[in-house]
């Protein structure tokens, strides 16, 4: 289980995106989180996914609290956490071709590479994993973003607006593949989006953010 | 009465080690008061075709085919009379990420008053106020720097800078990304009042749920060709191109399912149908380019449609 207890949050202490919210992602469950522009989404995103520290409660992995986020969040927690941002452009080095992407993680943690079994699940060919960012289209460089976020088997997966940038069948193929990796190996899913009709289709159940406090799970 | 009647249009891109095929015999007309779709996904050519119209090709471009506005012929015409007739003053241009086309420094305002300024003689010269009214502004919203629009407010600034000079024609690069569904709703009300007030908006997008609600007519773009034209509820109810299908089967409200595959690079397309290596309905036919043709105002390129 993925927790989040009384998360305040935001990027000035006096003016807090959102106040004490609760949120659970269970295993293998996927929880769709809606809510309008600005209502601090992304920002409980990132607490979540142990990249942005909060002004005051914790979120705590399978029951233990961790006891960092950003570069202080010890790896065996950091690396149980994948995450899919908006926009794929703004997530990737530019200087890195495709198969490069895809590899840092396993690089990163001194893992075998298994760039050509990612790419194949995200049906990536090889033409296109030697190519740089700037060379594919931007439902071509999410696909290598969800590669990227699986490479380490997460137990979680954090999904922020990742369909924002992608066509209906580019959306529809990317889900695929996360539902095929949730049943195989029971992750719990994240999945953040405005809109509704797809998180009614995608997710278990749906929380609403609401700007000034979130009802428990 | 002035329209775009685009015929033949082909935009190929020359680089040291490739060719890329942008756009291919792309062939549409738009009406004021009528508001077309162009929807397909990222990479298959929609915004090249609106940077050709309004001559915003890099250098390398090579344009076949020709854009009528009226008399003139958008593709052949120089910078100078594209600049002076037509940007702005029969054409606006609502740009893709609006929120990155404004200057950081300067207020909404500012930049308005300078398009205005330039747009019309001080005579007959609209206030900032009355554009932005039109665009759903509130006069004390265009006093704001960019980075304090969120980014409906970016959008409709963008807007109202795209009918300062009173275009009959707005094109619209894919408005509705990252805008969420209470925004969306009122981005389509605002681009419906645009089409009753005899404009004609040529909506660039790869969201079919907002192309649904606001377009007369949707054209469907893959791999630089139209692959299918006909009346909104038509190519989503029934589409009778096989990409089209998938494209419509794919939604979250529908099957869900995504079309197998991937779209083919520009740069190396399959001969004969660009969806064949896709398509489940492919036969020997298919070798040969399907042209696009009409049946009771629905055109479909297939050589065996559903």
């Amino acid at each position: 289980m993925l927790t989040a207890s009384g998360i305040t949050a935001g990027y000035h202490p006096r003016r807090p995106v959102i106040t004490d919210v609760d949120l659970t992602v269970e295993s293998g469950a996927t929880v769709g989180l809606a809510g309008p522009s600005g209502s601090g989404k992304s920002t409980l995103a990132r607490v979540l996914s142990l990249l942005h520290k909060p002004f005051a409660g914790s979120v705590s992995i399978d029951g233990t609290v961790v006891g960092g986020f950003r570069y202080r969040a010890p790896r065996q927690y950091r690396t149980k956490i994948g995450v899919l941002f908006q926009q794929p452009r703004l997530s990737v080095d530019p200087r890195m071709t495709l198969r490069q992407v895809i590899a840092e993680p396993s690089r990163a943690n001194g893992k075998p590479d298994r760039v050509d079994e990612l790419s194949g699940l995200v049906a990536l060919t090889p033409d296109l994993l030697a190519r740089r960012a700037h060379e594919v289209s931007d439902g071509q460089l999410q696909r290598a973003c969800l590669a990227r976020a699986l490479a380490l088997r997460p137990a979680y997966l954090v999904c922020d607006e990742m369909t924002t940038m992608l066509d209906a069948s580019t959306t529809a193929a990317l889900v695929a593949v996360i539902r095929d990796y949730q049943s195989e190996t029971g992750a719990g899913v994240l999945a953040i989006s405005h809109d509704t009709v797809l998180l009614e289709r995608w997710a278990d159940r749906v929380e609403q953010m609401r700007t000034e406090r979130m009802p428990t799970g | 009465m002035v329209g775009l009647t685009v015929d033949s249009l082909s935009v190929r891109f020359t680089l040291p080690d490739a060719r890329v095929a942008a756009v291919s015999d792309v062939s549409f007309s738009l009406a004021p008061g009528e508001c077309l779709a162009l929807v397909g996904e990222s990479g298959c050519g929609k915004s090249v075709l609106a940077s050709a119209l309004l001559g915003f090709l890099p250098g390398n471009a090579e344009v076949a085919g020709s854009a009528m506005l009226g008399p003139l012929d958008l593709l052949a015409a120089s910078d100078q009379v594209l600049s002076q007739q037509v940007r702005g003053r029969q054409i606006g241009l609502v740009p893709q990420s609006p929120a990155a086309h404004l200057t950081p420094v300067r207020t909404a305002r500012a930049q308005l008053d300078e398009a205005l300024r330039h747009l019309h003689p001080a005579e007959t010269r609209p206030s900032a106020d009355e554009v932005a009214k039109r665009a759903g502004l509130q006069p004390a919203d265009l006093d704001l720097y960019p980075h304090q629009l969120s980014g409906g407010m970016a959008q409709r600034v963008a807007t109202a800078l795209a009918l300062a000079g009173d275009p009959w024609m707005i094109i619209a690069d894919e408005p509705t990304t990252g805008l969420d569904r209470a925004l969306v709703d009122a981005l389509v009300a605002e681009l419906r009042l645009l089409v009753a007030d005899g404009r004609a908006v040529l909506l660039i997008t790869h969201d079919l749920a907002a192309a649904r609600r606001v377009a007369d007519r949707i054209a469907v773009m893959y791999a630089g060709r139209l692959v299918e034209v006909g009346p909104a509820h038509e190519v989503l109810d029934s589409p009778r191109h096989p990409y089209a299908r998938g494209l419509v089967d794919s939604l979250p409200d529908r099957a869900f399912t995504p079309i197998r595959g991937l779209p083919p690079v520009l740069t190396d397309l399959p001969p004969g149908c660009a969806f064949g290596p896709r398509c489940d309905r492919v036969t020997a036919e298919c070798s040969d380019s399907p042209q696009l043709t009409v049946l009771n105002g629905h055109a479909v390129a297939c050589h065996n449609p559903c």
